[in-house]
């Protein structure tokens, strides 16, 4: 059970949160861009970000930075923030 | 003579106090201390079980949770518990216990005979002989299958015993209270961290309680440990599952040494622990060699035949003989001899070596360069055939009653595997040991091939930073000359739990099951309660060489949860029965229970589903009565399960323009409107009614089932996709209670309740929105939101009040009401009315369906962004032949339509659609549907048959509109 350390609420258990999926793709403007944004995913082995929601806690959506193998959390922000992956 | 292997004196138990027992109905005795195997083994029973699939003879062949043989039934009735290690079961006074996997008893077993069948039952034969008749399997082959094989017979009745969880954090988690766990607690310990000692043992020790010698050691360490507050010592804890974040799962079992947990008491207390760092003091289990006849009552591990000796203070046998491949397993052999008992002589596969000199210098026999080819005896043992390694010259046969072995050990590894950590071949050991760690975790001692009691503790204590005493010790030599099988006559058993023979490994190999784990599938080695911890990495060798590589290139399957079994009650704890779930109940759920209701489960809500009256002979009396009442008169249902969210700033209604497939942003402050949400693949999500109160504030309402999903869906976009709107979200369906009341009379219900508001149709007009006042008449004063909104069709209102005052407006209501007959309805009676206005609800917003599908597309914004327009103009949703919403009815009115039912064209095959939601009307006669069908109503006119296969019915259906009753929609404005 992986932990994530909530900026408002401190570091909480996995079972706090609703995974929400891949943080990397934003509501396209576009028309055309939607088929991608809905469907199209890296499934990477590595880095990832993500949103997880804190559905049993503050409510607020966080971009994590996850591990996909290892499950690290490596980076816990808003949704503003830009977590970088670190350089493997 | 009671006990007549029991020593006079040594060992852990205390012989001034004595236990009574039964075993298959036969009184015994034993001492604290005692497990029910050392209790047997002091009375002398041997033969304790039948194996799984031959039913051959078994006895005890280890001292702990690796048992494969000794698995017991304990206790009676609701406590019936099945498979339980007889080496690992404490001794209480009044246990009960039986063997298992016998008829009619445990020396007479008439399936034994099975053991003929030998060839016909080797590896894979579920797959090869009782293939055919196919129609055989079920009816014939699988009943008896099942009855000849087996282990025990778990309780029928419902588990009295109740079971609990905690979760805890601490700094240091060490695992196995051996010498090397115990050293490195101490040292984590005192240097002030806070530590959890997990012992899977009721006495903390390991190793060092078959060491007198290190009996002034052990207990310093443990009065050490005691005094430090920040350390927590649990024995009888089996740590069972190592977790992604340093989590790991363990099971305390507070009560089953006790004839039954005393009262407030949980049997049983599973732990979650979250460490910061792990120390993995696990120790080793010792494994055994496949030989023929290796599994005859009397052959035991050589490290259990000392601990039966040393710490139980029980002779496992009379005349002993060793057969081994290490100096280690000598001190068994040793410390037997000096107990008395005859040692005709030791087997070592080796020629040479410092253990078999010295064993000459004791004055055993020793073969040396030798092996064991085969046992001798019935059920119990009484000779072993000796011959010259390799399999040159003729046998010996030795008489004994006691065959001690040993193949080396495995260091026990599942836990580090588990956590993620490689395993490392260590050619010394001839074994697999813990490679580098991936999570905060290190494994000590025994664990990590680090062998003898002074090593094993030195390495602990390094673990948890050093600085304590340590004991002294002669070292050990636990160095190898592998040897895995003995080929000859008879079956060799690398698995004796499963019943799997070196043979059926090699089987699995001929018959492409390679790979270990396709190997380990098809024979189901290493598949049992023990998962194959003595003989595990003898099947794997035996593979290796059928394959002809070695062994560390096959490898081991994959170690999973659980490293040993764990009761479904542990797993479950309290979440039994009505604590299964939580319940969700309505501020009128006590009002509901005292007019006897029948609830139905929505979610986790209770709802009422109809209220029995008295002259009611079945439900539809009840539901038909209840909605007649409602298109006649008045009625009143309990609303307060949909969703609520209160929407408020300054860009709310831009907002819900985006969430929304229809536009709010027009909608005026004081009204209300319909509104229908997408998902973003353009499949309709949710329907509700979204009222304007402020210009900045809204109020939605949700479906019951999805209240949860669309408040997630909401803020998830809100934050994600459009942060720089002014709009803030919450959930409000908790604090308000909310019943509507609907019929032709529910103007005049309501209207002398309410100060404040003027009911008149043209005050207060159709989909109209306002807080007023509720005047109880009998003093209490409830402020009230009114809804002019309509599920049912008829002219209603929906009463929101603040949950506490939900109970006196529902009896004012009903008070009110009387004159014109007003009853309360339920979720049938809704669904019934619904149905007959054509609304559409779950059946229909299915998660498949579009907005056109469901005839509300031209709800749908032409202009501007909102959720799911982009995708839902895909030519497959777009689609005009899709199955669209239309009504349904029996062309015989008296024929009965079901939901599920396929639309098909008379004498055809395909299916045109089908129907999702049915019930009997009120206002129209005998049963109608609503249903998806190619073409929609442009099929109305066309004939069609609603087939039901699974009750070989087919009902003559005609197309009409969905919107059965009044579809100018004109009761609801009058």
């Amino acid at each position: 059970m992986i932990q994530i350390a909530c900026p408002y609420c401190g570091p909480r258990d996995e079972a706090e949160f609703a995974y929400r999926g891949d943080a990397t793709v934003h509501r396209p403007a576009e028309e055309a861009g939607f088929h991608d944004y809905v469907y199209a995913r890296a499934n990477p082995r590595g880095w990832h970000l993500e949103w997880w929601h804190h559905t049993g806690g503050c409510r607020a959506v966080l971009k994590v930075l996850r591990h996909t193998a290892t499950h690290e959390v490596r980076a816990v922000g808003l949704p503003a923030d830009r977590p970088e992956p670190p350089s493997a | 003579m009671s006990q007549p292997f029991r020593t006079a004196a040594g060992g852990h138990v205390d012989r001034a106090a004595t236990l009574e027992f039964r075993f298959d109905g036969r009184a015994l005795q034993g001492h604290p201390g005692d497990t029910l195997a050392s209790a047997l083994l002091a009375n002398g029973v041997r033969l304790v079980g039948r194996s799984f699939k031959l039913h051959r003879p078994r006895g005890i062949f280890s001292a702990g949770v690796e048992e494969p043989n000794a698995l017991a039934e304990l206790r009676t009735g609701a406590r019936r518990e099945p498979n339980t290690r007889m080496t690992a079961i404490e001794l209480h006074a009044g246990l009960e216990a039986a063997s298992q996997n016998r008829f009619p008893s445990l020396r007479w077993d008439l399936m034994s005979l099975v053991g003929l069948l030998g060839p016909v039952l080797s590896a894979g034969f579920y797959y090869k002989t009782f293939m055919w008749p196919a129609s055989f399997w079920e009816r014939v082959y699988e009943p008896r299958i099942r009855a000849a094989a087996g282990l025990g017979r778990p309780a029928t009745a419902p588990d009295p015993d109740h079971y609990e969880a905690m979760h805890v954090h601490c700094d240091v988690l060490v695992v196995g209270g051996g010498p090397a766990g115990l050293a490195a607690a101490r040292a984590a310990g005192a240097a002030g961290a806070r530590v959890m000692l997990c012992e899977q043992d009721f006495l903390f020790g390991g190793g060092l309680l078959l060491e007198p010698a290190q009996e002034a050691w052990r207990a310093e360490t443990l009065a050490a440990l005691a005094t430090m507050p920040e350390v927590t010592l649990l024995p009888r804890t089996t740590v069972f599952g190592y977790y992604d974040a340093n989590v790991l799962g363990a099971v305390e079992r507070l009560a089953d040494h006790l004839a039954e947990p005393p009262p407030h008491t949980p049997r049983q207390r599973y732990w979650t622990i979250r460490a910061g760092r792990v120390v993995l003091a696990t120790g080793a289990h010792e494994r055994l060699i496949a030989f023929p006849g290796n599994d005859r009552p009397g052959v035991m591990l050589a490290g259990a035949a000392l601990a039966y000796l040393r710490r139980f203070g029980v002779r496992p046998g009379r005349r002993a003989v060793l057969f081994a491949n290490n100096d280690a397993a000598y001190e068994a052999v040793f410390a037997l001899q000096a107990a008395g008992l005859a040692v005709p002589g030791v087997v070592d596969a080796r020629p040479d070596s410092a253990g078999i000199a010295a064993a000459r210098a004791r004055g055993i026999a020793v073969w040396a360069g030798a092996e064991v080819c085969g046992t001798a005896g019935g059920a119990t043992l009484r000779g072993v055939r000796v011959r010259h390694r390799g399999g040159t010259g003729t046998d010996t046969l030795l008489a004994c009653d006691l065959l001690c072995i040993s193949g080396g050990i495995n260091p026990a590894v599942h836990l580090a595997s588990q956590s993620g950590t490689p395993l490392h071949w260590n050619e010394r050991l001839a074994a697999h040991v813990p490679g580098a760690p991936v999570q905060a975790q290190l494994s000590v001692g025994a664990a990590a091939g680090v062998t003898g009691i002074a090593a094993a503790a030195a390495d602990g204590a390094r673990a948890g930073g050093g600085g304590i005493p340590l004991p002294d010790g002669p070292a050990q030599d636990a160095t190898v000359a592998p040897i895995w099988e003995v080929r000859g006559r008879g079956k060799a058993f690398v698995d004796l739990q499963d019943d799997v023979t070196a043979d059926d490994i090699r089987l699995a190999h001929r018959e492409g099951f390679g790979h270990i784990e396709h190997a380990k599938r098809y024979t189901t080695h290493a598949m049992g309660t023990d998962q194959g911890k003595t003989g595990g990495l003898v099947g794997a060798a035996v593979l290796a060489a059928a394959r002809g590589v070695p062994v560390e290139s096959v490898g081991l399957p994959t170690f999973r949860p659980f490293a040993t079994p764990v009761t479904w009650g542990a797993i479950a704890g309290h979440h039994v029965g009505r604590a299964y779930a939580p319940e969700r109940r309505t501020p009128l759920h006590d009002w509901h229970l005292r007019h006897a209701a029948e609830f139905v489960e929505a979610g986790h809500w209770l709802r009422p589903a109809y209220y029995p009256g008295a002259s009611d002979g079945d439900v539809w009396d009840s539901v038909l009565r209840e909605a007649r009442a409602v298109r006649r008169d008045v009625g009143i249902c309990d609303v307060s399960t949909l969703g609520k969210i209160d929407v408020q700033g300054a860009d709310a209604a831009d907002f819900l323009d985006r969430v929304y497939a229809n536009t709010l942003s027009t909608l005026p402050p004081g009204r209300a409107r319909y509104g229908l949400m997408l998902r973003e693949d353009g499949i309709a999500f949710d329907d509700g009614t979204v009222a304007r109160l402020t210009p900045d504030r809204f109020l939605l309402s949700t479906t019951t089932a999805n209240a949860a999903a669309v408040l997630a869906h909401l803020e998830f976009h809100l934050q994600t996709a459009w942060p720089e709107l002014d709009v803030a979200l919450a959930s409000v369906t908790d604090q308000w209670a909310a019943m509507s009341v609907a019929g032709p009379r529910s103007r005049e219900t309501l209207a002398p309740l309410i100060e404040g508001l003027d009911l008149s149709n043209d005050a207060f007009p159709f989909m109209a929105v306002a807080d007023a006042v509720l005047n109880d008449g009998r003093g209490e004063i409830c402020p009230v939101r009114l809804f002019r909104i309509s599920f049912s069709g008829e002219l209603a209102y929906e009463v929101a009040t603040p949950a506490g005052h939900a109970e006196a407006v529902w009896k004012a209501i009903l008070r009110a009401g009387a004159e014109f007959g007003i009853i309360p309805y339920g979720t049938e009676a809704l669904g019934l009315l619904r149905i007959e206005k054509g609304h559409v609800a779950g059946a229909e917003l299915n998660g498949q369906t579009t907005a056109a599908d469901l005839g509300l597309a031209r709800l749908c914004k032409k202009r501007g962004d909102y959720i799911g327009r982009a995708l839902a103009q895909r030519p497959g949703l777009a689609d005009p032949a899709r199955p669209a919403l239309v009504g349904l009815r029996p062309l015989h009115r008296s024929d009965r339509l079901r939901a599920g039912a396929h639309l098909v064209l008379p004498g055809g095959s395909d299916s045109l659609g089908w129907i999702s939601s049915v019930t009997r009307g009120v206002a129209l006669e005998g049963w109608i549907g609503l249903g998806f069908l190619r073409g929609g109503l442009g099929r109305a006119g066309t004939p069609l048959h609603a087939a039901f296969p699974l009750l070989g019915e087919a009902v003559e259906v005609e197309v009409v509109s969905p919107h059965f009753f009044d579809p100018e929609n004109q009761r609801v404005r009058d």
